[in-house]
């Protein structure tokens, strides 16, 4: 393994030149960053739609100032159409999955850290991973590309359903050259993946630093190891399915429509192809999504949780296998998103029972959390408590999950702002708060400054509580029946809730300029924060261990050795410090 | 700040819990003879959720205040892991088998059984972006669909083909489903162009119609009245305003809809 | 399992089988969609004519994986000194990517073949199939024949610069090229 790390030493010394130290850099270091910034992008494109669609829902007929800019064919005279309404969901749930809730907690974090954590100089295939940013951005760059072509972003959701997406623009706007761009944007974004993964898992298994056994390694590095797996066989399949439906719309074959289909007054020329077939195959990725989405940010928490305890969690052990089944499990349960569409109804009860089972591990991950916290010396900070916070997210997100689980209950539930709640806050509240607390935690050893603590607890209590508003009421929508993806409400049952509605655009507008607050605190900080010490923290993880910012090939040409355990917290040392670093060759005295 | 956000922990908790006690916004009344086992199963759920949600933040919220003080002290839990997985196991296997085993009556009672022999048969066709329904009229038989025949213009929805279908000559097409009261409908689901779906707040059934797929649902409407109809799968820019209704009308008054209705056609 | 987790000491022979997990999961998806299509395929399903260039262009492909196994055996013995010739184990090497080559000829030929019967990309569910599985394993064949070039090019440095690790992970991926294809023609000749 030391062996592997010289060779990588030989094979790239300190770049000097701007585009390659900066733009194609193999440093596992840069490219995390450049997924962060990927991914900041996308957050704030993202929630701007956002923006954008609550303000047009609580006053669907009224002009928003400035949105003809955007389209002039989707908001003539600044009012925006059903139809681009649907565009913008598509790209704000697009944006948010794949290039916010994928790329940062996972690629970002785990490209900049899991190396180090582990003890390695880089990744294990470093241009692989330059190419996976990379390929990527690419993605990103059609994902975009979306909005400037005439007939407008796709309008059929993040799921692109055939035979919606597959037909063509005879099914309406936006499902023209835009879902094509969508569906080559995944397609590539599926190859980025792939390669990222591969990087991820070669480098946990085979690159791991004298005495760093794979019971050694922090949560977050196995976090993000099983994720990788997870992901590998993932977008595995996505990638076909992507393939398939871009076949359909560009060379006329019928993977997923039917014959017989009259649309706009014509009858579609295909024949035999199956709508389901598309979303067996999209949820069979998409399910396991999800959880590539909340590991990593559990497995960030978790981390930092330990450090601002002072004391290890009640079992490192459990909480790496409740991980372990969790990833397993996540590929049993797909049929769950399907329960009413017209699958058969005898496997329905197949999905629900690992569906209804993948409860026990997250409880068990959770009564964990709360066990640890329990008798522990508590150090608040922007980091611990976005940590703290995304354990009451996870919870109030999970729960909602139970009511969906169950088939006779989704019949009532599914398809409406019931489901909006769940996903958003286990996804984008719960996998988020890991990110900022990632982000308050680790800021100092990328940056070697400190965030402002200040602006981080605003930052924190604005968008916990924000959360909260916004997204509570989405599920009291739900039991309402008030369904999702309606540009307006105009049904009977649904102008009753509209003050519901409009109590959420104020939370979701103050919430969301709260985050503007975390913007200037990141760049302000990057320039002109305090100067921060190599382990600000008191943590005992290796990349505590190295300056604030690592060097480039991070340890320095030397090979460190792990002595440790990752979490000897509450110990007694010769030194008298309440921790002991993996690192160290200093004896624990006792626990 | 450890005890405000134990504090906030605790108020937000509760505060979320009050609309759900006071079921502020809560599913409509229900009129069909199954619903009541969704509800019954709804309500369940929603206790047990209750209880882990409101105990998971209140310990969460203990715990952190007990934590913050300046002489908080580092003890361990009174437990070890083993119970705690042992107690995760138990409770909320047992749960999640009870809520999965019971849970199934309503999705039997929907799913596993199809419509009784002397259903009423009423066929749906979804399309971009209105519900048509049909009747079979007074010979009981449906005339075929013929895609290639749909006009719009002319009213025919369904792409019947009268002159040469003599089953079809008698259907009788409405955008309107109206049905007797305490007899079990058999509604046949035809997607026209893309995904759509069926969705009936008061009647607790949602099924989609999927393109290429002769799906059905069976219900039995227990109430008279008018309720609505919408469309819940995505299907285009009019999926917000695809909606019909459902008229729910004693036995006599159906039969008198029906005559009418085929007077019209 | 154990051992499958213990470090290899050279990343890229963890690294190729990831890849292969990957690649053959995403076969995997293909084969799966295949069966649902054929399920509710009702009417179009037309079994089509195995063009039989198929049967000659496998039987190319199985002997080129032999012709890198010798190669293989070849590089080592040269490595170790027990030949001198580099010669030796090059033409080995040439030999393997010409048959490939040949595969990927022939594998146009048989488009070509379907072609002249008729039947392209969107005539029918079995021709979907059949192009769509062929192409993406042919996209797969050329990324190895890639490799190969690669380990051609280690192999004629002045300075011997072939590690183990890089031809023996260029082999496992071209024998599980050749393997897929085997499962693919097996697929083509049951069901399309």
């Amino acid at each position: 393994m030391a062996e592997a790390s010289a060779h990588a030493a030989q094979h790239h010394g300190p770049p000097t030149k701007f585009i390659w130290k900066h733009v194609f850099s193999v440093d596992h270091k840069v490219i995390g960053k450049q997924y962060y910034a990927l991914a900041l992008a996308a957050v704030f494109i993202g929630m701007f739609l956002s923006w954008l669609m609550r303000l047009h829902l609580v006053n669907p007929n009224a002009p928003i100032w400035g949105l003809h800019f955007l389209s002039k064919v989707g908001a003539p005279g600044d009012v925006m159409t059903p139809e681009y309404y649907l565009s913008l969901l598509t790209m704000h749930g697009t944006l948010m999955v794949f290039f916010v809730l994928t790329n940062a907690p996972f690629a970002a974090f785990g490209n900049y850290f899991l190396p180090i954590q582990i003890g390695a100089e880089d990744m294990a295939f470093p241009r692989f991973n330059m190419m996976s940013f990379w390929t990527t951005f690419v993605a990103f760059c059609f994902l975009i590309a979306a909005f400037f072509v005439p007939d407008g972003p796709p309008i059929s959701g993040w799921t692109a359903y055939a035979p919606l997406s597959a037909v063509g623009s005879d099914a309406g706007p936006g499902l023209g050259m835009g879902q094509t761009l969508w569906g080559l944007s995944i397609f590539i974004f599926c190859i980025g993946s792939l390669l990222g993964a591969l990087n991820f898992i070669a480098t946990t298994l085979d690159l791991r630093a004298k005495g760093m056994t794979l019971g050694r390694m922090p949560i977050p590095s196995w976090a993000w190891f099983i994720t990788s797996c997870i992901a590998l066989l993932a977008f595995a399949v996505l990638l076909p399915a992507c393939l398939l439906l871009i076949l359909d719309r560009i060379a006329g074959t019928s993977f997923f429509i039917p014959a017989g289909l009259v649309i706009s007054d014509k009858l579609q020329p295909h024949a035999g192809g199956s709508p389901l077939l598309w979303q067996h195959l999209f949820w069979f990725f998409g399910h396991p999504e999800v959880y590539i989405a909340i590991l990593p940010s559990m497995g960030i928490v978790s981390h930092i949780l330990i450090n601002s305890m002072r004391k290890p969690l009640l079992s490192h052990k459990v909480v790496i296998n409740c991980m372990i089944g969790i990833g397993f499990l996540s590929y049993m349960v797909w049929g769950h998103h399907m329960f009413v569409s017209g699958m058969n109804p005898y496997s329905s009860l197949e999905f629900t029972f690992p569906t209804l089972v993948i409860t026990i591990p997250a409880t068990i991950l959770t009564l964990i959390w709360l066990a640890s916290i329990y008798g522990s010396k508590l150090r608040i900070t922007s980091a611990s408590l976005f940590a703290l916070g995304f354990i009451s997210m996870f919870v109030s997100g999970g729960v909602s999950g139970l009511f969906l689980a169950q088939p006779s209950i989704d019949i009532y539930l599914h398809a409406t702002y019931f489901v909006v709640g769940h996903f958003h806050m286990v996804m984008g509240v719960a996998s988020l708060f890991g990110v900022f607390a990632g982000t308050y935690f680790w800021f100092p050893k990328m940056t070697g400054r400190m965030m402002n603590e200040t602006l981080g607890k605003v930052h924190f209590w604005l968008t916990f509580v924000g959360a909260y508003c916004i997204f509570m009421p989405f599920h009291y929508l739900g039991l309402a029946g008030n369904v999702r993806r309606y540009a307006a409400f105009t049904d009977d049952f649904l102008i009753p809730l509209i003050p519901v509605h409009r109590f959420i655009t104020y939370a979701a507008i103050i919430t969301g300029a709260a985050q503007f607050i975390f913007l200037y605190n990141l760049i302000h900080s990057h320039f002109w924060g305090k100067k921060a010490s190599d382990n600000p923290w008191e943590c005992t993880s290796l990349e505590w261990s190295i300056p604030s910012p690592p060097p480039w090939n991070n340890f320095g040409g030397e090979f460190p050795v792990v002595y440790h355990d990752p979490y000897q917290y509450n110990v007694k040392t010769e030194s008298g410090k309440d921790y002991v670093m993996q690192t160290s060759p200093e004896r624990v005295l006792e626990t | 700040m450890g005890k405000f956000f134990a504090v906030m922990v605790a108020v937000i908790a509760i505060a979320s819990a009050v609309p759900i006690v006071r079921h502020t916004w809560a599913p409509p009344v229900d009129i069909s003879t199954h619903g009541h086992l969704i509800d019954e199963q709804l309500n369940d759920t929603m206790i047990e959720v209750g209880i882990s949600f409101l105990a998971a933040q209140f310990l969460l919220a203990l715990f952190v205040w007990k934590s913050s003080s300046a002489s908080s002290k580092i003890k361990a839990f009174p437990v070890g892991p083993f119970w705690l997985v042992l107690a995760a196991l138990v409770l909320v296997g047992t749960e999640v088998v009870a809520l999965g085993a019971f849970g199934q009556k309503a999705w039997a009672e929907v799913y596993f059984r199809p419509a009784v022999p002397d259903a009423v048969q009423i066929q749906a066709q979804a399309g971009q972006f209105a519900f048509y329904f049909r009747y079979p009229g007074a010979d009981g038989k449906f005339g075929a669909l013929h895609p290639d025949k749909i006009d719009e213009g002319n009213q025919n929805f369904f792409g019947l083909d009268p002159a040469n279908d003599v089953d079809s000559r008698d259907d009788i097409v409405t955008g309107e489903l109206a049905i007797p009261v305490h007899r079990e409908i058999h509604l046949m689901m035809h997607a026209k162009d893309v995904g759509h779906s069926f969705y009936v707040r008061e009647l607790r059934i949602q099924q989609d119609f999927v393109p290429g797929l002769d799906l059905s649902v069976h219900f039995t409407a227990t109430q008279t009245g008018r309720y609505e109809i919408v469309c819940t799968q995505l299907c285009g820019l009019g999926h917000y305003n695809m909606k019909a209704y459902l008229t729910v009308l004693s036995q006599e008054d159906y039969d008198k809809w029906i005559k009418d209705k085929a007077a019209q056609q | 399992m154990r051992a499958l987790l213990e470090p290899s000491g050279e990343p890229v022979r963890t690294g190729i089988w990831v890849a292969l997990a990957g690649i053959g999961m995403m076969f995997v998806a293909f084969t799966s969609a295949l069966f649902v299509r054929e399920g509710s395929a009702s009417t179009d399903w037309h079994h089509l004519a195995v063009p039989r260039i198929l049967y000659l262009n496998s039987i190319v492909l199985v002997a080129s994986s032999f012709t890198l196994e010798v190669a293989r055996r070849r590089v080592a013995a040269f490595a170790r000194g027990i030949t001198h010739e580099v010669a030796e184990p090059l033409r080995w090497l040439y030999g393997t990517l010409a048959l490939g080559l040949l595969f990927v000829a022939g594998q146009y030929q048989a488009w070509l073949g379907l072609r002249a019967q008729g039947l392209f990309l969107a005539s029918n569910p079995n021709s979907s199939f059949f192009y769509v599985l062929t192409a993406v394993h042919v996209v797969h064949v050329l990324g190895g024949l890639g490799g190969l070039l690669y380990v051609i090019g280690k192999l004629r440095r002045p300075v011997f610069a072939l590690r183990r690790s890089t031809i023996d992970s260029a082999s496992y991926y071209w024998h599980f090229m050749g393997g897929l294809w085997i499962y693919l023609l097996l697929i083509i000749w049951i069901k399309l």
